[in-house]
């Protein structure tokens, strides 16, 4: 009843291509930027604010990246963890060699960087495709593990091979990294941060580039015959998704947990990621922020639900049980709804506009 | 002479020259490198113990090629399923089984788990993506890693089969010290040659065998022919399952069973690349070629990055290795070529 596009009409071209065709959507949207910028810090304490919307925003980040290169461009990739290690290390590298540039900048020089390396693991997508690649791309994370866990070059020397984020302020007195960062700071700058990146990443996909991707996704030789360059599209698909991937590794390890190692980026990060875009919705934008949201709360829900139901198990047990009920919901979530979220909410919202009619 | 037995030969004959090829390479890098150490015995015995690791690694690879080949299914369980038979065989064997009687019971386990999976996940996936599937499995990996660690507890297991352990000198007359072998990798590739064996007559002269060929080569005409598809893929799984517990009892009485036994699936992924995803020889032989080229390149090429290059070594062999033939040494020619 309330959700219904009936007498809005489209003037101008410009009214027409918007994001947000429908008026409701704008309205609420805006009522969401609103909740998530000043009711979550004010209401949420620190501890939902470090475990829960700040890991949430770093992995949707991830996710967006993953999804413009296997959504969007239909490579399936399992670097990403070693794309997180390459944006961490590039950021504390360039911030320790340059405390004066801003962070942001680093951020998105390190983002470059991951770019960059991007573009040569995936060299190998412009001979092969499908699991041959997604093979492929282990190597890359392997060896970028590898590569910054053995030169201590990368850590600056530290004994450990921890890195730990510099202190560093967005603007002078709010700092973002480092021990004096509050949680209210990291997140409102996490959040404004990404909503930007996701914009971008969002008109991507809508441009000349993002369609020349889905050409390549749903049949390559197609596309090339209708003068798409398969070489330019690839591997511009990787460039694009290393660097959001990369300045999620970085956001990983300056702005959530403040030092990291490069133990931390393993094989587990990339399915953990892969995960993340599976559930949400392959080729949505959208589905990448519900995916993270999905995967951030469900183990943090199943550490507590025991607990919450009064029941005693032991750790070890828990986390056994832990692993069964991820893997379970995952492949029921794959029977149930193949599409992913994203689908779900399109469905929802299919229903919404004929409700409170059948039809 | 046939192509194949012509084939056959030429690698018999070129494959003593290509490891002496690579003996040479390297005695000419220690030559022109100072810090780095080069010695022929030494290179024979690390390139025997690598080879027979590798057998260790066609194994596990094994069990991909067969789902994959059966089904299109790329099975990213096939580690867990490693794992899940060694410590339901562990399991046994602690309860007092004799590890005989162990072994048919895990493997009517297997056959279990292999009709569940069939029924609960591919059944109501059937025509959905490649990579939907592939999610499922790793959907799978995750259930059975929690499911076997929640009924056998996740302490490192102790997995002895009586199988022999000591080191074994051989060529004593052609090297001064001789090449030190281990019995057990001895053993382990002796297994790994009888199951390939088994497979190959199971394949070739049984009924079910040559469903299964028929399923592979082409779905659709193997359904019309009255292949019935459900009860193969059932079949195929039980039959990598067991594949799963043979890998799983050698890589168990080496190394003890663990959690890690999960991951030596990805070390089968280069495997793959390299031989194929729908051969059997190429398992076997990129699992050698993959064993050897780790180990040797650790043992002489390691130190002089600072070690440790087994976990990525295989994986850059096998991307340059696509580079000059994307569809694997035996794989099929009608790879997706770009």
């Amino acid at each position: 009843m309330i959700y219904r596009e009936a007498g809005q009409f489209k003037t101008s071209y410009t009214a027409d291509q918007s994001i947000f065709p429908i008026r409701q959507d704008r309205i609420a949207l805006v009522l969401f930027g609103l909740v998530a910028v000043l009711a979550v810090p004010a209401v949420a304490s620190n501890y939902f604010l470090e475990t829960i919307f700040v890991p949430f925003l770093v992995f949707a980040m991830a996710a967006l990246g993953l999804n413009i290169l296997t959504g969007y461009c239909g490579q399936l990739s399992l670097g990403t963890g070693g794309f997180m290690a390459c944006g961490a290390f590039f950021t504390f590298k360039l911030a320790t060699a340059f405390p004066e540039l801003h962070i942001v900048v680093v951020f998105l020089l390190a983002g470059l960087g991951t770019a960059g390396v991007g573009v040569l693991f995936g060299l190998p997508s412009l001979r092969i495709k499908g699991f041959y690649l997604a093979v492929a791309t282990l190597a890359a994370q392997f060896f970028l593990v590898w590569m910054f866990n053995k030169f201590d070059w990368w850590t600056n020397y530290s004994p450990s091979g921890v890195i730990s984020a510099p202190p560093r302020a967005i603007i002078p007195g709010y700092f973002v990294t480092g021990s004096e960062a509050g949680p209210i700071t990291k997140y409102l700058f996490l959040l404004v941060f990404v909503a930007i990146l996701a914009l971008v990443a969002k008109n991507l996909v809508r441009s000349r580039i993002g369609r020349s991707w889905m050409a390549i996704r749903d049949m390559d030789i197609a596309a090339e015959i209708i003068g798409i360059r398969p070489l330019w599209a690839k591997l511009s698909a990787f460039a694009v998704s290393s660097f959001y991937i990369g300045i999620a590794g970085a956001l990983w390890a300056f702005v959530y947990t403040g030092s990291v190692e490069a133990l931390a980026f393993q094989i587990d990060r990339s399915f953990q990621v892969l995960f993340m875009v599976i559930i949400g919705g392959l080729g949505s934008i959208l589905g990448s922020f519900l995916g993270a949201a999905f995967i951030v709360l469900l183990p943090i829900l199943l550490s507590n639900a025991p607990a919450a139901l009064g029941l005693h198990i032991s750790v070890e047990l828990i986390a056994h049980l832990e692993f069964m009920i991820f893997g379970g919901l995952i492949i029921f979530f794959l029977i149930v709804e193949p599409h992913g979220l994203a689908r779900l909410w399109q469905i929802s919202k299919e229903k919404l506009r004929l409700w409170p009619f059948p039809y | 002479m046939n192509p194949t037995a012509l084939r056959a030969g030429f690698w018999i004959l070129a494959v003593p020259l290509l490891i002496a090829a690579l003996g040479l390479t390297l005695q000419g890098f220690a030559l022109v490198i100072p810090n780095m150490f080069f010695d022929w015995a030494f290179y024979l015995e690390v390139l025997t113990a690598g080879l027979l690791q590798g057998v260790l690694y066609s194994l596990v690879a094994l069990g991909f090629v067969l789902i994959f080949k059966a089904s299109g299914v790329f099975n990213f369980a096939q580690g867990s399923m490693v794992l899940f038979a060694a410590l339901t065989m562990v399991g046994f064997i602690e309860m007092g089984l004799h590890w005989t009687l162990a072994f048919v019971v895990t493997a009517a386990v297997m056959v279990v788990l292999a009709m569940v999976v069939e029924k609960v996940v591919l059944r109501p996936l059937v025509n959905q993506p490649h990579i939907i599937l592939f999610m499922a499995t790793i959907g799978i990996f995750y259930f059975l890693d929690g499911f076997g660690q929640t009924l056998w507890g996740s302490d490192v297991k102790v997995l002895d089969i009586g199988i022999p352990k000591q080191g074994l000198t051989i060529l004593t007359d052609v090297f001064e010290y001789g090449i030190q072998i281990n019995a057990f990798d001895l053993v382990a590739a002796l297994v790994g040659a009888a199951l390939v064996a088994v497979l190959a007559v199971f394949f070739q002269y049984t009924r079910i065998g040559r469903a299964l060929r028929a399923v592979a080569d082409d779905h659709q005409a193997a359904l019309s022919v009255g292949i019935p598809l459900k009860t193969i893929w059932a079949i195929v799984w039980s039959v990598a399952g067991i594949v799963a517990l043979v890998a799983g009892i050698m890589w168990g009485s080496k190394a003890g069973v663990q959690f890690s036994l999960a991951l030596i699936a990805l070390k089968a992924l280069p495997v793959l690349i390299l031989g194929g995803f729908t051969s059997i020889p190429g398992a076997i032989v990129g699992g050698l070629i993959i064993g050897a080229g780790e180990q040797v390149a650790e043992v002489f090429l390691g130190p002089l990055v600072g070690g440790a290059i087994q976990d990525w070594f295989a994986y850059m062999l096998a991307l340059a290795f696509l580079l000059f033939r994307p569809q694997g040494l035996f794989g099929e020619k009608i790879i997706e070529r770009i």
